[in-house]
């Protein structure tokens, strides 16, 4: 009775977190807080918001392992769903107020503007698994699933050079961000194997 | 153990909301609601120009400057709010966020503050800030200006013409540029960081410099310049993107060779010597043609020499896009 609980209320704590940004986006927007420049100001935070929980889902796996509880798991849907919805906001927020949602502006953008094609690509890579990511296709999909979800990663690495790109000159907060996303993937790499590989070759020498 | 305590500074004056600014903030929101409305009449056609363009504000204070003279050099279009264009700046000694500079120029000492112009004149010299705001009658101009980031805004800009100052100076005949430094101080700006090679520096061709439409900002609005705005003088150059317009000058040098400038070091593929507004000519990372105007949910197509087509005979012969 008690595990299930818990879970239930890590949930609640999962979607109210990642509710939180667009809520007081909304808020900022009714009561006339977006500062000089609104339309800027909504683009920059769905986007930052998308990858901030992109991380976060990412997290999951590590902290899985880590802790050695099933928790991080039964989030890491809730997680990449959220970072799906925001990344749609900002993707569409774009579309409607910076190219007046005339394809041959996106088509010109998608050519011309290295930090449009890279943004573009992540959300592409990610549509696709938010559209399998039911059970059901869980299910259908078997072990494809698994490899097909692999293309968070880079989705993930696509997503901080659109950030690293578009920036001016100051590049201190995307390569936070990439930062985290190299500790994260780099958390991924076969590192025991690798261990053993070089500790089996030197007992045989 | 030191400890240290963040004074409790006041609320400054330039952090008040003027009356109409407060009245009007919900402006964004209903321009959202007219801007679907536009878009969902226009499904098939081209989306509805935003309507509810920002409405002017009063100049401020009576403690404001006594002015000469008003021209409305932006074909009457509605200056942006005094709040925005304080609130909203690239001042990167201040930091890289457009709202820090509002939030740290405080420790700007703009008093006591001297211009120094050397450099090839006959009569080099140092001049004060406060004689400089009584050596030419004020003026205000409404100029539109353009950053290079793909914004603009439409400013009242109190001060003179920047020819006359320089001629004063009696520059000679070896003198082809004019090149501009900002003052850097660490002290002063704690926030500065290493982004760009400091201190600020910008040039112009001495013609360009000369050119009626150069202007020296010591107010905007009616008031003196607000830190974040480059007090306590800066340049106004409109039909050149914005980071020509350097802020908080102290020092003025005519020379034989073109100057070195700040954005052109940092960055010699992204940001040329000239640096006029063109739509015809992109940014490599980004398109120039169209820009937002503070205040407006769609963007408006940029013009070239930001509409002021009175420089063009400035650049006459120059390939425009190997001279960007």
């Amino acid at each position: 009775m008690r595990p299930i609980r818990f879970t239930l209320w890590l949930k609640l704590a999962a979607w109210a977190l990642c509710l939180y940004p667009a809520a007081a986006l909304a808020w900022r927007t009714y009561s006339g807080h977006l500062g000089a420049n609104p339309v800027e100001t909504l683009e920059h935070g769905s986007g930052s918001t998308a990858l901030r929980i992109l991380l976060a889902t990412l997290a999951m796996t590590p902290l899985r392992q880590l802790t050695g509880r099933p928790e991080p798991i039964q989030l890491r849907r809730t997680l990449g769903l959220f970072a799906c919805v925001y990344m749609c906001v900002h993707f569409a927020m774009y579309l409607v107020f910076d190219l007046e949602l005339s394809l041959p502006k996106l088509g010109e953008d998608l050519v011309k503007r290295t930090y449009i094609t890279l943004g573009f690509s992540c959300w592409l890579l990610l549509l696709p698994l938010a559209l399998t990511s039911t059970d059901g296709w869980q299910r259908r999909l078997k072990r494809r699933w698994k490899s097909l979800h692999r293309l968070i990663y880079p989705a993930a690495l696509l997503a901080c050079g659109h950030f690293i790109w578009l920036v001016k000159k100051d590049e201190t907060e995307p390569m936070i961000y990439l930062g985290v996303l190299l500790v994260l993937l780099g958390w991924r790499l076969p590192w025991r194997r690798w261990a053993r590989g070089i500790l089996g070759a030197q007992t045989t020498t | 153990m030191l400890i240290r305590l963040k004074p409790q500074y006041p609320i400054r004056p330039s952090e008040i909301t003027p009356e109409g600014v407060y009245h009007g903030r919900r402006r964004f929101l209903a321009q959202l609601g007219l801007g679907a409305i536009g878009l969902a009449a226009s499904a098939c056609g081209k989306a509805g120009a935003p309507s509810g363009a920002p409405q002017p504000q009063a100049a401020g204070d009576s403690a404001g400057f006594k002015l000469d003279k008003r021209t409305d050099m932006a074909g009457k279009e509605a200056p942006t709010p005094y709040e925005d264009v304080t609130h909203y700046n690239n001042y990167y000694e201040f930091g890289t966020d457009k709202s820090e500079p509002a939030e740290y120029a405080g420790t700007l000492r703009t008093r006591p503050w001297t211009l120094a112009v050397e450099g090839e004149c006959d009569a080099p010299g140092h001049i004060g800030i406060d004689d400089l705001l009584k050596l030419f009658p004020l003026e205000e101009r409404i100029y539109r200006h353009r950053c290079v980031e793909g914004w603009s805004i439409v400013v009242p800009w109190d001060g003179f013409a920047l020819g006359p100052l320089l001629a004063r100076f009696k520059p000679n005949s070896k003198a082809k540029y004019v090149a501009f430094t900002t003052l850097y101080d660490p002290k002063q700006m704690p926030h500065a960081g290493g982004v760009l090679p400091w201190p600020y520096r910008e040039g112009l061709r001495l013609d360009e410099a000369m050119h009626p439409l150069a202007f020296l900002s010591l107010g905007l609005y009616g008031k003196a310049l607000p830190n974040q705005n480059g007090a306590p003088l800066r340049l106004t150059l409109p039909w050149k993107y914005g980071f020509k317009s350097i802020k908080s000058i102290v020092r003025i040098e005519f020379t034989q060779q073109a100057p070195q400038t700040t954005w052109n070091i940092s960055a010699p593929d992204e940001y040329g010597f000239y640096a006029n507004v063109n739509p015809g000519v992109d940014h490599p990372r980004w398109s120039q043609k169209t820009e937002r105007r503070l205040g407006e949910l769609f963007k408006r197509p940029t013009l070239l020499f930001n509409g002021y087509p009175e420089v063009a005979s400035l650049y006459s012969g120059l390939d425009l896009r190997t001279y960007f």
